[in-house]
């Protein structure tokens, strides 16, 4: 496969099996910087895991996933931190951690991986729990957040570092429509603004349309549709076609 | 069949062992995890010593309550403050403390990490560029090694309180009398050594559930069986390796073995 020159993103015959199950098959698309890609798909077929091998949170069985040209596969721990620190993972459940405030919660990673004074690091929490609606909440403890403001605060976290590709596992899965459309709305915002490369995973074709420039669809383990939604909705793939018509 | 078990066993303690090491190579590794070993010094130390506390005590009066009649019987009531000292700081004080801690602390420690694996927050760690390892599991481990003999001399003094109390109760000897009995047949090397044994109960408490915590991949049902895994893994280890640390203890001060 051909990599572009300003590919943020790039899978090239990436596979990946847990035990006898195949959950992605030869997979390779590419992303350019400052897009974003929403991968949607059927339970079961290998988005999550998608972004867990960009993370290289797994290992692929085969392939080479480039980030930034770095091939995460091939990485030891060191660089891969580096690497890492270019991305923010926003979880399904928001991952937080639970035995810390919302403000420690984003607060550890400042401290830790860089050298900001503890003005400054107030100063970075603040900023970013101010823009997703949440600078009032930071005493909180993450079990006293509605799943509308865990989500958020998850965004939050996955921000605070300013990455520049930033990762989504269904942001707006179990929020009703207005509270999805406002995680949609930052998501957009967050491109906008500051040019971030954007994977999002989800089965909301409604937020996937607004926030999406490419989409890719999964069936099986295999991509079976890549393209902006135009494209997709010629596939020759049924599933494509249906997945990506809001109804 | 047993072959297989035979396997997995070996298997197991490969990796236990591996995890071991790294957990102490992590634990040393700057930058020192200072804050994080506070806080688990918090959760395993001062909230395990009221459960010590009174499990030291209770036993402490139980086991008066026990022996008393029989060294009675032999004219050797005299001994009973030092049958009760010596069984406390050579061997009752430090294991129990260790199956003690086995149970509240691995348990704990076994079904936290768990927890957290199941619901993405140790994936949540790593993709801050966080090492996970070195930050949850050291220094759990390294709260555990340091905990445990301060434990133990609080199960140790809660015995002995507990003893006295109940002897106090039949014979009304003195504070003053029971202590210089309780002592006089010990040496330092009966109360060090045991005492110090026990940061090797802590250190294996620390890594077999940090183990079974941190390595479970089966979502929630992983929590209770990493819980329940912690609690009898680390509970037969401790007992096993006291064997292997009194032979020890008798090999390196000879002068402690009554």
């Amino acid at each position: 496969m051909s990599e572009r020159p300003q590919a943020s993103v790039v899978f090239d015959g990436v596979s990946k099996a847990f035990g006898p199950k195949q959950v992605l098959r030869d997979v390779s698309f590419a992303v350019p910087a400052g897009k974003a890609l929403c991968i949607l798909g059927r339970s079961g077929t290998g988005k999550s895991v998608t972004l867990k091998l960009l993370m290289s949170l797994i290992k692929p069985d085969s392939g080479r996933i480039l980030v930034e040209q770095d091939d995460v596969t091939q990485l030891g721990e060191k660089a891969l931190s580096k690497v890492r620190r270019k991305m923010g993972f926003l979880f399904q459940d928001a991952a937080l951690f639970d035995s810390l405030t919302l403000y420690e919660n984003l607060a550890l990673p400042l401290h830790r991986l860089t050298k900001k004074s503890q003005a400054e690091i107030d100063e970075s929490v603040d900023r970013v729990l101010g823009r997703v609606g949440l600078a009032a909440d930071k005493r909180k403890m993450p079990a006293a957040l509605s799943g509308g403001m865990r989500k958020r605060a998850g965004l939050a976290r996955a921000l605070v570092l300013e990455p520049k590709i930033l990762l989504a596992d269904e942001p707006s899965s179990g929020l009703d429509r207005i509270t999805a459309s406002e995680i949609d709305e930052l998501l957009l915002q967050q491109k906008r603004e500051h040019g971030t490369t954007i994977l999002v995973v989800t089965h909301d074709v409604h937020g996937a349309r607004r926030v999406g420039d490419l989409f890719a669809v999964f069936d099986k383990g295999d991509l079976i549709a890549f393209g902006p939604a135009e494209e997709v909705e010629q596939s020759e793939h049924e599933t494509a076609r249906l997945l990506i018509t809001e109804h | 069949m047993t072959g297989t078990l035979m396997f997995k066993l070996i298997q197991l303690i490969g990796k236990v062992s591996l995890f071991a090491f790294r957990a102490i190579v992590d634990g040393v590794r700057r930058p020192l995890e200072g804050g994080q070993i506070l806080r688990q010094l918090d959760e395993v130390g001062s909230k395990s010593l009221p459960l010590v506390v009174a499990s030291g005590f209770a036993l402490g009066a139980v086991m008066t309550l026990h022996t008393r009649n029989t060294l009675v019987t032999f004219g050797a009531r005299a001994v009973i403050p030092t049958v009760q000292a010596a069984a406390f700081f050579i061997e009752i004080g430090p294991l129990l403390a260790g199956l003690l801690l086995a149970g509240r602390v691995g348990s704990g420690i076994g079904a936290v990490l768990a927890n957290m694996r199941a619901t993405e927050q140790i994936d949540g760690i790593e993709s801050l560029s966080i090492d996970s390892f070195k930050f949850l599991v050291a220094p759990r481990v390294a709260a555990c090694v340091l905990a445990l003999p301060l434990l133990t001399l609080f199960m140790d003094f809660a015995g002995l309180c507990g003893g006295f109390l109940s002897e106090f109760a039949a014979s009304h000897i003195s504070v003053q009398m029971y202590l210089t009995r309780a002592f006089a047949g010990l040496q330092w090397a009966n109360f060090v050594a045991p005492t110090l044994k026990t940061a090797i109960f802590g250190f294996i408490i620390g890594t077999v559930s940090g183990y079974f915590g941190y390595t479970t991949n089966q979502g929630a049902q992983g929590v209770g069986r990493a819980a329940t895994n912690s609690v009898v893994v680390s509970s037969l280890l401790i007992i096993l390796a006291d064997v292997l640390l009194v032979k020890c203890i008798f090999f390196i001060f000879p002068e402690t073995a009554l």
